[in-house]
């Protein structure tokens, strides 16, 4: 085994070492870097956490020049978003980044998720940093329903009124609750107000601080892999992991290659195809809000709409919506969900393949019937759907410890 | 893993490459960022040249105009005010106007396009307060020997009646000249120089 | 990448694809407008046309001038002498002389800003819109696409009159087609020009950055294919010691 490639420490360099006795630069890259040693045979899905870094860096950093222009009134929210897309220079770039990223953020998330359940990285001793992502993955979707409040368009309104009105399901306490929400009787001014500091300071930190224990937790047992077996049981002499190779340079240079790719497809939707047909920017955003005035027909931004379905599906308001929160709260449980003796699909056979794929299906034509006009059709549709969802988590509980299993490889696979 | 044999130049070069291509990226995605403090395209309809009618301005007369958040005085001189100005150059820390900001037209004894008025920008050199005027010729509380000017009531500067500074005062340079040129005789457009706007 | 993965990707993909289609096929029945965003000219009579037969009820208030004269190449002279009111300076936006509450009192409902009508409604439907305008037995206007809308037909000099062939569905009467009852000053195929050139302008309207948005995007996406070339290279260079 080689020497990492770094030779930050090695070069002698006199500054550095002057750094180093009051901050541990070196010391930090090397334990997280050069000798932070990670399974060699990360594939596509892999790419999916180091996006879902970049697109939280882009959002921070257009978000802040967003927040130099955009004014959190309900009188001046819409004009001056408009400001922002026509009299700022380059605003609509910076704009567009920003609706683009948000978007974005959902699908590297859910694809980053989802390799989660293809190869087990929730199952033990990664509990907390599954954890911690379903914490973020709650407080992104809390900041992207905030962000889609703050242009004041139709959408963004009765948006907000509906989800909002969720909690006065509630018994007894929902509609105080609602009130307080929103700081008025109705949607308004103060709604807007208090949904802008939430939006610009207090999920970002949040949302950061959990990234980094995300993050932390990640390093403490090393990531998983597509063969789902720990390559820390294979050391060699010195100690280290025989499929492993050091994160830098060896992933830092792959993941590059991987921003590159991801960049391009950004870059065509910002700058081809920013309203994504309607997905990304809704038409009806373009009206300004008009609390007298309801669109035909309300529904959220698609990232959403596969648990608005479930609670469309569902003909009883309080039942909806604990069905639609049940639906996000089950996959806290996910590690302890699956029994099974192995961590990966490769080696689970062909069941988990089937209720993976139903799963996944489930998902996304839930989220599509989530947009549509709900028909009587597609009503019963979305429950046959909304059922599958949730089989799936107690299949998985009764079948994954008593289902056969592929013997488990020694080293890993490519 | 074995790493004898390693081209470590084509390596060092694909480093620099991608490392020196990625620095282009992170540059030119800066710039969006960096342009989007510039004046917006509202800032800039504000901020649009401002027409002054002269009908009815006396000699001696100031009237002040805001340009762009700055006090523009334009001030009607008789030729007795124009024949003081020699009078005080020798006083003068900028007497030819070589280290004062005007229009290249304004770089004269009178510091005008037409002697006759006197566009100028109200805001002192020195900490951006609005000196008055005080074209009286005779003894001052601030001058015994006053040929008429401004007087900036914050730190004592003076000027004289083309906006030029005195010696002696912590202001460093003359009153600055706005960009103007004239519509016809008596309309004056501020934010336009003679040959086109600014 | 795992094959079943990739297979289950694959059919992931098509099932959006076929069910997405079906569930957007509620417009079916708007015209195309095929409008060229690139088409100058287009817009450039749009304007003139928004100016004469719009302005009069409906403003454009996010939109500058001045903006106008340079992204239309039309000069700021030209604008001034054609487009603007005596009064609009340069780098005003494009404000209506009528006040709300009139409009609100002559129509019984405040004619809407225009600056975002193609974005919030798209341009098949205003294409659409434009060409269904017909009068109705009452001898009021009416529109197919917007039933009972207070918005007269301010081109039916342009396009003449359309009358409904009003047919019984399922005990419905129903507007199954419109006829040219009595023709305009153009001919259908210059009317339908017409309603193409101020349909570009209002997609123009809708976001003035457009044109610009995709010719910076061609350069962007060049630049990006160099940097993944690149970090391709570089990737396969350091990966030799893997594989």
């Amino acid at each position: 085994m080689a020497k990492p490639a770094s030779n930050l420490a090695k070069s002698g360099n006199a500054f550095l070492n002057w750094v180093d006795q009051r901050l541990p630069v070196t010391a930090f890259w090397e334990a997280t870097m050069t000798g932070y040693y990670a399974p060699r045979n990360f594939n596509f899905w892999y790419y999916m956490g180091v996006l879902s870094l970049v697109v939280l860096v882009i959002q921070i950093l257009t978000g802040i020049f967003l927040t130099m222009h955009y004014k959190p009134s309900a009188a001046e929210a819409f004009a001056s978003v408009e400001y922002i897309m026509r009299d700022v220079e380059w605003g609509w770039l910076i704009r567009y980044m920003h609706t683009t990223g948000a978007s974005f953020f959902f699908i590297v998330v859910y694809l980053h998720m989802f390799r989660s359940f293809l190869y087990g990285s929730h199952r033990a001793p990664r509990e907390l940093v599954w954890i911690f992502g379903m914490l973020i993955y709650l407080a992104l979707m809390a900041e992207a329903f905030m962000g889609y409040v703050l242009p004041w368009g139709q959408m963004s309104y009765w948006g907000a009124q509906v989800i909002i009105n969720l909690f006065g399901a509630i018994p007894s306490i929902g509609e105080p609750l609602t009130e307080w929400i929103r700081g008025d009787y109705f949607i308004s001014d103060a709604t807007l107000n208090r949904f802008f500091a939430l939006h610009v300071i207090a999920l970002p930190l949040a949302i950061l601080g959990l990234v980094l224990l995300h993050l932390v937790a990640l390093r403490e047992n090393g990531s998983n892999n597509p063969d789902g077996i720990e390559i820390k049981a294979n050391k060699d002499e010195n100690g280290i992991p025989k499929d492993g190779i050091p994160f830098h340079p060896y992933y830092t240079i792959k993941d590059t290659f991987g921003i590159s790719m991801f960049l391009m497809v950004f870059a065509f939707v910002i700058f081809f195809w920013p309203e994504a047909g309607g997905l990304f920017l809704e038409h009806d955003n373009f009206v300004p809000a008009d609390p007298l005035v309801t669109p035909t027909h309300i529904k959220p931004v698609w990232y959403f709409t596969p648990y608005y379905a479930i609670l469309k599906a569902v003909p009883d308001k309080l039942m909806g919506v604990i069905l639609m929160f049940a639906a996000v709260g089950i996959l806290f449980f996910l590690p302890w969900l699956d029994r099974s003796p192995v961590k990966s699909i490769r080696y689970k056979g062909l069941w988990y393949k089937v209720m993976l794929a139903l799963f996944a299906i489930a998902f996304v034509r839930l989220g599509m019937l989530g947009m549509s006009e709900g028909t009587p059709a597609q009503t019963i549709e979305m429950r046959v759907w909304t059922f599958v969802y949730f089989a799936f988590f107690v299949l998985l509980y009764f079948l994954s410890p008593r289902a056969s299993t592929k013997p488990l490889p020694e080293r890993l696979t490519h | 893993m074995p790493t004898d044999g390693v081209n470590k130049r084509r390596r060092r070069f694909l480093v620099a490459t991608t490392s020196a291509v990625g620095a282009v990226g992170v540059g030119f995605a800066a710039v969006p960022f960096i342009k989007s403090w510039k004046p917006s395209a509202k800032a800039q309809a504000v901020g649009a040249p401002v027409q002054v009618s002269l009908d009815g301005l006396d000699p001696g007369q100031i009237v002040k105009v805001q340009w762009r958040g700055q006090t523009i005085g334009v001030l009607r001189r008789s030729p007795e005010t124009l024949a003081l100005l020699p009078e005080v150059d020798n006083d003068l820390r900028d007497p030819e106007s070589q280290e004062s900001e005007q229009p290249p037209f304004a770089q004269n004894e009178s510091r005008a396009l037409k002697d006759e008025y006197l566009v100028v920008n109200m805001h002192c050199t020195h900490l951006g307060c609005v000196p008055q005027l005080v074209p009286q010729v005779g003894p001052q509380p601030f001058d015994d020997n006053w040929k008429g000017g401004f007087f900036c009531p914050c730190h004592k500067s003076k000027f004289d009646m083309a906006g030029r500074v005195y010696r002696g005062v912590p202001a460093p340079a003359n009153l600055r000249i706005p960009p103007y040129s004239f519509l016809d005789d008596s309309t004056l457009i501020i934010g336009v120089n003679p040959e086109g706007a600014v | 990448m795992n094959k079943n993965v990739l297979i289950m990707l694959c059919s992931l993909v098509a099932l959006a694809g076929v069910s997405g289609s079906a569930i957007a096929a509620g417009d079916a029945a708007l015209e195309h407008a095929n409008v060229n965003i690139r088409d100058t000219a287009a817009a450039q009579r749009g304007a003139r046309l928004f100016v004469n037969y719009c302005m009069s009820c409906h403003s454009a208030s996010y939109m500058r001038y001045n903006r106008l004269a340079e992204d239309l190449g039309l000069g700021e002279d030209l604008v001034k002498e054609h487009l603007m009111f005596a009064d609009a300076k340069i780098g005003d936006t494009m404000e209506v002389a009528m006040r709300p509450a009139d409009g609100e009192a002559w129509l019984g409902k405040a004619p809407p800003d225009l600056s975002l009508t193609a974005r919030a409604r798209g341009t098949d439907w205003l294409y659409t819109y434009f060409l269904s305008f017909y009068r109705d037995e009452a001898g009021s206007w009416n529109n197919v696409v917007l039933p009972n809308a207070s918005m007269p037909h301010v081109l039916w000099q342009l396009q003449g009159i359309q009358e409904p062939v009003i047919v019984e569905h399922d005990g419905q009467p129903t507007v199954e087609r419109l006829e040219l009852a009595q023709p305009g000053m153009q001919s259908p195929e210059d009317y339908e020009e017409t309603v193409r050139d101020l349909v570009t302008f209002l997609e123009y309207l809708g976001e003035p950055a457009e044109l610009k948005r995709r010719n910076v995007g061609i350069w962007v996406l060049l630049f990006l294919v160099v940097f993944a070339l690149t970090s391709y290279a570089l990737k396969a260079e350091y990966w030799r010691d893997v594989h």
